[in-house]
């Protein structure tokens, strides 16, 4: 288990004090103008060093992804965005970040900038985060006081101003291209790439978009070492991670673990074990709506990273928002919901996703209630292999993967319940 | 679907391009300032007016399909007038889990209304949202830009009065 020393994020719960001062007695902005003094390519480098890979979803490596930018300005300025549209279903890790420990976030956006020659940064927060709005923007109202923020931000010489801005209630808007089209005060429409931002992004100009985690994570990287960051987890899995976990275990929590953590000790350590019992779990979502569904006896041993889960279970680490369901669950029902999500967040702009999604969410509806054919589970199958890869963005993937993940692990499931309907027998997996 | 507002409310015409054009000129200087002129022509008017669209496009060299695909584009933005005070309930998971279904249940009988409508007298427009970010003490509701937690069928009705008078 993480030792305490080791957490990047001291105050996740809000229990100890969320102000500057607090910040400031738990170690934040502590030698930041030191940091900068020691140069971009000491920084990126020392990312690089670090192994951390990008925290919203895709598993990017951050550095990597630094150091796309131009390291010498054509003229036109850079940016840096930071992607607070945390809307997924199931992940609520930056929410605790934003509301209770900003100054990680806010040191962690001067710092990051500076690497990729930015004076500006947006952080673009989703509509409903209201609280979460406030806690952020006060924190920077703060910073600002202080010098930290501004003119010879933190005393480092390095001009920096960071502007909050926020959505309207677009789930699409966390996709990077689409977050910078809503930033520029369009409709949240994903572009093609490429360009890729680092080259053309935010007003035409190189930029930088980055999730709250991956940013709120580097000051304390770059005070201890991209070397102690890396030996946590395994090779090319570097790091601690938020977790969150919903769902039907006894204690949901979002925590701090190192990586590559087994999902057995992530939850009985830290979630007070399954509901009704290890035998009593059904399936699991291990990294937040968008990535396929595991059956829960394939779960207990597995390692909780990038690479297990992709490589062993078809599956992937996402958001890290791990979604357990026991046998209560009407795991047809459950993926239903999920469907109906992304039919309904669906931007319109490509025709697979935009009639794909209602498309799909019209099956699973007759799958719920076993109206159907057994030949259509193939069909349906079929259907999401046509959205998938086939759209400007990922939330094509995104519909198809759990739809997918459903069709694969349960299919005994589905099959049942067309069985039952037909013969008019319940059957023994039916829910509700 | 909603009942047009008294004409006593309805703002005269000039009166609307006047309030634009002071609300575009404080955001003229940005970059991407459509967005936040948006939100605040909806905390001035409660929606945004129709008349002010052409305006809006005119003062920012954008046509006005534009301006309306940005509009009908987020769920936060409302072309029509809603009523004085809006209550939203999170019909997220975690909020369902704990009673938000039942509470959405007991907001539509006792003001006698669907989701997006408005009550008879023009008070309340009932919406649903999806998280608020309160998961852990649900079911949550959202009160004219409030939040509010741990709200139960009392609790509700007590909000419900306290919006009524």
């Amino acid at each position: 288990m993480l030792s305490d020393q080791d957490r990047i994020f001291t105050n996740l719960y809000g229990m100890h004090d969320r102000t500057l001062a607090g910040a400031r007695a738990r170690g934040h902005w502590d030698g930041t103008a030191g940091i900068i003094e020691k140069g971009r390519d000491w920084i990126i480098d020392e990312m690089k060093k670090s192994g951390l890979r990008g925290r919203g979803g895709a598993g990017f490596p951050t550095g990597l992804k630094w150091s796309f930018m131009p390291k010498e300005s054509d003229g036109r300025p850079a940016y840096l965005v930071v992607n607070a549209d945390e809307s997924e279903p199931g992940t609520c890790k930056d929410r605790e970040i934003m509301r209770h420990d900003p100054h990680t976030l806010i040191e962690g956006c001067l710092i990051a900038s500076f690497a990729m020659n930015a004076h500006a940064c947006y952080i673009y927060i989703r509509g409903e985060y209201i609280r979460e709005r406030e806690a952020l923007q006060a924190a920077i109202d703060e910073a600002y006081d202080a010098g930290l923020l501004g003119t010879n931000a933190a005393g480092s010489g390095w001009d920096f101003d960071l502007y909050l801005a926020h959505g309207a209630g677009a789930y699409i808007c966390g996709e990077e291209t689409a977050l910078i089209e809503s930033l520029e005060g369009k409709k949240g429409m994903p572009r093609m790439k490429p360009p890729f931002p680092a080259g053309a992004g935010l007003y035409g100009c190189p930029t930088t978009v980055n999730n709250v985690e991956s940013i709120a994570v580097v000051p304390t990287i770059l005070r201890r070492g991209g070397d102690w960051f890396a030996g946590f987890g395994r090779q090319n899995n570097a790091g601690t991670k938020l977790f969150a976990v919903s769902g039907h275990v006894n204690n949901p929590c979002v925590v701090e673990e190192a990586m590559s953590i087994s999902f057995e000790e992530l939850i009985e350590k830290h979630c007070g074990g399954i509901r009704g019992g290890w035998d009593n779990l059904l399936a699991v979502i291990p990294g937040g709506s968008s990535v396929p569904c595991v059956r829960g006896e394939n779960m207990r041993d597995a390692i909780m990273d990038f690479d297990y889960l992709r490589g062993e279970l078809g599956s992937g680490l996402g958001t890290a928002a791990v979604i357990v369901m026991d046998k209560d669950t009407d795991i047809i029902k459950a993926i239903w919901r999920l469907a109906k999500f992304y039919k309904h967040e669906s931007c319109g702009q490509c025709t697979p996703c935009r009639e794909g999604t209602g498309w799909m969410m019209r099956v699973m509806e007759r799958l719920v209630r076993g109206e159907a054919e057994v030949e259509e589970i193939d069909m349906l199958f079929d259907v999401t292999k046509q959205v998938e890869g086939h759209t400007i963005c990922a939330l094509g993937d995104a519909a198809a993967w759990p739809i997918q993940g459903l069709i694969r692990n349960f299919r005994d499931v589905i099959e049942d319940r067309i069985k039952a309907q037909k013969t008019g027998r319940i059957s023994a997996v039916a829910a509700e | 679907m909603q009942p047009p507002q008294s004409t006593q409310n309805a703002l005269a015409e000039t009166d609307i391009l006047a309030e634009t054009d002071q609300i575009v000129s404080r955001h003229m200087t940005r970059e991407g300032p459509l967005l936040p002129i948006l939100h605040d022509m909806q905390d001035s008017f409660g929606h945004i007016p129709a008349a002010a669209i052409p305006r809006i496009a005119d003062h920012l060299n954008l046509t006005r399909a534009e301006v309306h695909g940005v509009i009908s584009f987020y769920h936060d933005f409302r072309d029509q007038p809603a009523g004085r005070h809006s209550l939203k309930i999170c019909r997220s998971e975690a909020c369902q889990a704990v009673g938000g279904a039942a509470l959405s249940d007991h907001a539509k009988r006792r003001l006698g209304i669907d989701w997006h409508q408005t009550t008879e007298d023009g008070g309340i427009t009932l919406e649903p949202i999806y998280c608020l970010g309160l998961c852990a003490c649900g079911p949550a509701v959202l009160v004219d830009g409030d939040v509010v937690a741990r709200v139960d069928a009392d609790r509700l009705d007590t909000l419900i009065e306290g919006l009524s008078e």
